[in-house]
């Protein structure tokens, strides 16, 4: 049966070879930069490249760690109201705790770590229900959504929890300022993404991963910790969401019910359209990087441009998620 | 009566011919068994038979007017049908909705219930079948998966029953009522033609036996004609008689491994074993006498309680990987769903169990590379390039790598788990000395299997299971056919009795 099956499919893949899934992001994108600079002399501007890379940055960490848990068969409805909570918590903390500690370096080094423990602790309990109780991953995280975004509006009493005013001056550099020009948010992205790569193609956890969300029972007959490796996906997604919040906080220094809304389907977005598969068993970090650059470049070239208007941002990103989910199916098709 | 025949039917896919003059009759009322090893060109033959693929050349003749099928569907309702080795049923729907799938009876705009529910009843009457038609196929057995199949290709008025290796997932048992059903049908005047690796099936099944190898046919004759090592060496195109490799190595006195009261809720309760270096433990028993869960439960793959004593300590492993470490390795029955990870490369697969010899921080893939190459060397794994998908592999060369992957951990003691289920008799072979060979080194093997030839060839004693508890166990001179299967089927006292004199 199998050998026969092999010899049905001849012209599929005989080898590493470069092909469209390979390459289509990168296409893709090329064709997003060149149409920008065309259209645009500004777009190649050291401000506007900056610009949308620091705005993607948030996003962009996210992404990485969702491609993780898209990889192992999982799927995070939660991180974008996670980080309007964290974003809610600390500044919560850091209002707080002014008058003790004043304003400086070690209040902020509070609220970061208010914000990669709380983000830690959500991706611990979006991890535990759905492995150790056992309920699914869409369940679960839709139902912390809804947890996190209300928790964060009643925190707000309806409206806006804004940074004190001390407190804005000692922490805007984080997101505004950095290292030989690059700034901070852009390094953190980077540092996050190549971190992700390596851990996603060249670490035992990556390949453990990637064989969870291919078949689970085979993991778990090959000694793989199932359970394990699916929870410190969920973990790493919400420290991602801490790291992620640390720089959006800075950028406006106020949280409200409206922060990160649509954040988690824009992550998501950006995880497929970079060529991971949404039902798992592969996935690939740099394919997200790039994602979330198109995604934000479609965004600044309409803003950009008059021949479009901006306001079908959103129909131009839909379309290229369902492209990129149609030049999917070529791959389960010779699985 | 239809009669379906290949004349001189050729198939290539792209540059490579896997089809070479290939002429076979299936006639009514006859059954016609097609066997080979894997790669043969066996499921290529079956799928221009029922129409899911074109010859190149050559022509299908149904009642002698050449025909092309479209499709598997335009072969349906000329009659012809095929049963794929994994059944091709509607897990949640019910036994009568899958029989009419795409067929259904109307009234007016309303399905005709009635009507559809007696036409099933009947149907599996007449196969002797007494599955409930409402009964919701995933709660079904597999053999009455298999019979709901043939119910539903006769409820299409099949002349022509293709049956791809029918008897695959069922024990012996359930297989004896398949080839009731199959001998009634061809009474009907229904052309037959099965595929099976079980040489004994096909002695007792067939009229007519056609050998293919490498895409041709080797021998074409009435079945009588041909023993059963006949078939096997026209198959293999060598000798084959001594299928099982003589034993060497003796087996110590040494107990490494001592298993007291294991049970696992609902499949076990209350087994005790005990297993020797160097030795080959066979573990039979009909399928649900909890031989599988027994040592899943040993491996803490499945939640159990009992004593397990490895080397003389006694152990508590909580999952798989404590066992792995501890030089237990358990090797699945489900080589597809939880051996191999079908998409995925062999190097993936091959260190899966195993990567944390291969990472200092990070993976090193030369090394992975490297020990693919012992891998294919030491197991003769044949694929047709490096990167393929395991997916493409043939079954046996599935199995030879799940082998490797297992010993890549380097387990002394290894629980396999009908190690040759689907292979055909070429890489049964070199499993078995495989096997021998493990043994030969001092590790020990603990062999499940429901193919009574092979539990009898391969083991120095054999335990029998029934309904969770060991019902017995035979050693040496005293391994029979007749022993083991009274111990599985609960005669057990007519053995005892009878042991003293063996």
């Amino acid at each position: 049966m199998s050998a026969a099956s092999a010899d049905t499919n001849p012209g599929a893949r005989s080898g590493p070879a470069l092909d469209l899934r390979v390459l289509g992001p990168i296409l893709a994108l090329a064709v997003l930069v060149l149409t920008g600079a065309m259209l645009n002399d500004n777009f190649l501007s050291y401000a506007n490249i900056t610009n949308v890379l620091s705005r993607s940055a948030f996003i962009g960490i996210i992404a990485v760690g969702m491609t993780f848990v898209i990889t192992s068969g999982g799927l995070d409805l939660s991180v974008g109201s996670m980080a309007a909570f964290i974003a809610g918590l600390m500044i919560l903390v850091m209002n707080g705790l002014l008058p003790t500690l004043g304003p400086g370096v070690a209040l902020v080094l509070v609220g970061m770590a208010a914000a990669l423990a709380t983000g830690l602790v959500a991706g611990f309990v979006n991890g535990f229900l759905i492995t150790t109780m056992r309920i699914e991953a869409f369940i679960v995280t839709l139902g912390t959504m809804g947890i996190y975004r209300s928790l964060v509006t009643w925190l707000a009493d309806g409206g806006t929890l804004s940074l004190d005013f001390g407190m804005r001056t000692v922490i805007r550099p984080i997101y505004y300022d950095g290292i030989l020009g690059i700034s901070w948010p852009i390094i953190v992205f980077a540092l996050v993404a190549v971190a992700g790569e390596v851990i996603m193609r060249r670490a035992a956890f990556g390949r453990h991963a990637a064989a969870v969300g291919s078949n689970d029972q085979v993991a778990r007959y090959s000694s793989v910790n199932v359970d394990r490796v699916r929870m410190l996906t969920y973990v790493f997604l919400g420290i991602l969401v801490g790291v992620a919040t640390i720089m959006y906080v800075p950028r406006l220094g106020s949280a409200s019910s409206s922060t990160g809304v649509l954040w988690e389907l824009e992550a998501i977005a950006a995880v497929i359209i970079g060529g991971t598969m949404l039902k798992g068993g592969f996935g690939r970090v740099w394919g997200t990087v790039i994602g979330v650059l198109i995604l934000s470049l479609i965004d600044n070239i309409l803003n950009l441009t008059d021949g479009v208007s901006p306001y079908l941002n959103g129909a131009i990103q839909g379309v290229i998620i369902i492209l990129a989910v149609i030049l999917q199916r070529e791959r389960k098709a010779d699985a | 009566m239809t009669e379906l025949r290949l004349d001189s039917v050729t198939r290539s896919f792209g540059a490579v011919q896997v089809l070479f003059d290939v002429g076979l009759t299936l006639a009514p009322g006859q059954v016609h068994a097609l066997i080979g090893e894997n790669g043969a060109g066996k499921s290529t033959t079956m799928k221009i038979l029922s129409g899911y693929l074109a010859p190149t050349s050559g022509d299908v003749l149904l009642d002698g007017v050449p025909v092309t099928f479209p499709s598997s569907q335009a072969a349906e309702d000329a009659g012809v049908v095929l049963i794929h080795q994994e059944f091709n049923l509607a897990e949640q729907l019910t036994v009568e909705q899958n029989v009419f799938l795409g067929h259904e009876l109307k009234r007016g705009f309303l399905l005709d219930k009635r009507a559809m529910r007696d036409r099933t009843a009947a149907l599996l009457d007449r196969l002797n079948c007494r599955v409930d038609p409402r009964a919701v196929v995933r709660d079904i057995s597999n053999p009455d998966k298999q019979m709901v199949e043939i119910a539903k290709a006769l409820n299409r008025d099949a002349r022509v029953l293709i049956m791809d290796e029918p008897t695959a997932v069922l024990t012996e048992r359930e297989a004896e009522v398949l080839f009731e059903q199959v001998d009634r049908l061809r009474s009907d005047g229904v052309a037959i033609l099965f595929t099976s690796h079980k040489l004994d099936e096909v002695k007792r099944l067939a009229d007519v036996v056609t050998v293919m190898r490498d895409g041709h046919v080797v021998a074409q004759c009435p079945a009588s004609d041909l023993s059963e090592d006949d078939m096997a060496t026209a198959m293999v195109g060598r000798d084959v008689s001594s299928l099982y490799p003589e034993r060497t190595g003796a087996v110590g006195d040494e107990v490494v491994l001592s298993v007291r009261d294991l049970r696992v809720p609902r499949f076990v309760h209350g087994m005790d074993l005990d297993l020797r270096r160097g030795e080959i433990l066979g573990l039979a028993g009909l399928i649900g006498s909890g031989r599988t869960e027994a040592m899943e439960g040993l491996v803490g793959l499945r939640a159990s309680t009992g004593t397990v004593t490895l080397n003389g300590a006694v152990v508590r492993w909580s999952g798989p990987r404590d066992a792995l470490d501890a030089g237990v390795a358990y090797l699945t029955e489900d080589r597809k769903g939880r051996g191999l990870l079908l998409a995925k490369g062999m190097r993936e697969n091959l260190t899966l169990a195993s990567l944390g010899d291969f990472t200092r921080g990070l993976i090193d893939e030369a090394a992975e590379e490297r020990a693919l190459d012992r891998a294919i060397a030491d197991f003769d794994i044949r694929a047709p390039h490096r990167g393929v998908v395991v997916g493409n592999l043939s079954g046996g060369n599935q199995q030879k790598l799940l082998l490797a992957k297992v010993m890549l951990a380097d387990p002394d003691i290894v629980v396999i788990d009908e190690p040759t289920r689907g292979i055909d008799i070429g890489t049964k072979q070199q499993i078995y000395e495989f096997v021998h060979a493990l043994a030969a080194r001092g590790k020990s093997v603990i062999v499940i299997s429901s193919e009574m030839q092979e539990v009898m060839g391969l083991a120095d004693r054999v335990v029998v299971m029934r309904g969770g508890r060991v019902a017995g166990e035979v050693a040496g001179a005293a391994i029979t056919e007749d022993a083991i299967v009274r111990l599985a089927m609960g005669l057990e006292n007519t053995v005892r009795h009878r042991e003293p004199a063996a």
